[in-house]
């Protein structure tokens, strides 16, 4: 963990990393549109990496992680009709793809599956003018605006998207009382929002 | 349908992050399913989550796995999921199998008071039940652990923070205090998820004395 906030700290200058450089808004959509396996080839180089990885840090072993990692690259191939690049870039997607896969992985007895959200939108939820960003500027975007929030409260984001530490946790650990932690998280969250209100 | 009560900013960041419990994710994601604002603010969320997995460093899959990957796909396609309408949240009708409110079998715990248990899996801490007060009923005065969501189903109940109607979620504070009323006229049925099975035995003991009738 240390190392990321190491990292994460560093980029007062954001690099544009690989996502920024290969559209795979556009690449998912030659895989929906035309079954394209080179198309998703690329993807998967980018993305499978990344996903083992975050499985690992979330305390995959390394067989489960690449489970993971498989179910989470085939769904991305079976639901790439699905994906709406109005609603997110693409890491955003496969993100949530992931997470799910994996949360329903852990409990696996439940009927409760993780839904997407694309699932509950009405026809009506307009597509607000800032949302239809382009969607790799605004990965940049969150980006900067992480780097932008006090160390503490970027900890705490970590904590919970890497690291997988529910909140009641997080406070066990830094020794915090639950309702500090939740109010550093709603800092947090709408720092970031703010961050990234003030760039649309 | 106008949602005034929101998830806190602090249960939509643990819901996009995918940490928060299994109770409280279905009472989460029954509210999210029927509230654009708080879909809005989850992707915002999400979007974090994204550039997050992004930044991470690469860890290789094996060129097995990749190879089995890449031959495993075939021409089929995923539809969108079709939800029948209903006005039972889609997370809440997958777990009900389709049975409507009057078909469950509602344990009576007091007059005027019945709950039905929703499973969870079997590492799930917590629990998730739905609630059924009459009418005109009121809850003594009560705080919460923090850990807790209660979304409005069907009916009303009423409290000094203000009216709770169907789709909104009271998301309190440790130290909110509160007695809510259910309003008059209709049977109000909330779904209530909880992290802590203690909390929930004193909720419960507090809604077994209800002040009857006020």
């Amino acid at each position: 963990m240390i190392s990321v906030l190491l990292r994460m700290a560093e980029k007062t200058h954001i690099p544009l990393s690989t996502a920024k450089q290969v559209d795979f808004a556009a690449l998912l959509f030659r895989v929906a549109q035309s079954r394209d396996r080179q198309a998703f080839a690329k993807v998967f180089d980018h993305f499978a990496p990344r996903v083992k990885s975050f499985m690992l840090r979330k305390g995959a072993s390394d067989e489960l992680a690449e489970d993971l990692v498989q179910e989470t690259m085939i769904a991305v191939w079976t639901k790439a009709a699905l994906y709406v690049p109005e609603r997110g870039s693409a890491s955003t997607w496969i993100f949530t793809i992931a997470r799910n896969l994996r949360i329903d992985r852990l409990r696996r007895e439940s009927s409760f599956h993780f839904t997407d959200l694309e699932n509950f939108d009405a026809p009506s939820d307009e597509i607000a003018g800032d949302d239809a960003l382009n969607r790799s500027q605004e990965d940049a975007q969150v980006a900067h605006a992480l780097a932008q929030i006090p160390a503490e409260q970027r900890e705490l984001l970590i904590l919970s998207y890497v690291e997988d530490v529910p909140q009641s946790m997080i406070a066990e650990r830094l020794k915090l009382p639950l309702g500090t932690v939740k109010s550093r998280m709603r800092l947090a969250y709408r720092r970031m929002r703010r961050l990234l209100e003030a760039v649309n | 349908m106008t949602i005034i009560h929101h998830l806190d900013d602090a249960t939509i960041l643990s819901f996009a992050a995918g940490t928060l419990g299994e109770a409280l994710s279905v009472a989460a994601a029954c509210h999210i399913s029927m509230c654009s604002e708080c879909r809005t603010a989850v992707r915002k969320a999400e979007a974090l989550g994204g550039e997050i997995l992004d930044d991470l460093e690469s860890a290789a899959v094996s060129d097995m796995r990749r190879a089995a990957t890449l031959a495993s796909l075939d021409d089929g396609m995923m539809a969108r999921p079709v939800f029948a309408k209903s006005d039972m949240p889609p997370p809440l009708q997958r777990l009900l199998a389709g049975q409507n409110f009057t078909q469950l079998r509602w344990r009576k715990k007091a007059p005027g008071v019945a709950v039905y248990e929703l499973p969870l899996s079997k590492s799930a801490k917590g629990s998730l039940k739905l609630l059924s007060i009459a009418a005109g009923m009121s809850m003594l005065e009560h705080g919460h652990g923090g850990e807790e969501l209660t979304l409005v189903l069907q009916g009303a109940f009423k409290d000094k923070i203000g009216r709770f109607a169907r789709g909104d979620i009271a998301d309190l504070d440790e130290d909110t205090e509160h007695c809510p009323i259910i309003e008059e006229g209709e049977t109000c049925i909330c779904l209530y998820a909880t992290e802590a099975p203690s909390h929930f035995k004193t909720f419960i003991g507090r809604l077994l004395q209800p002040f009857l009738g006020i």
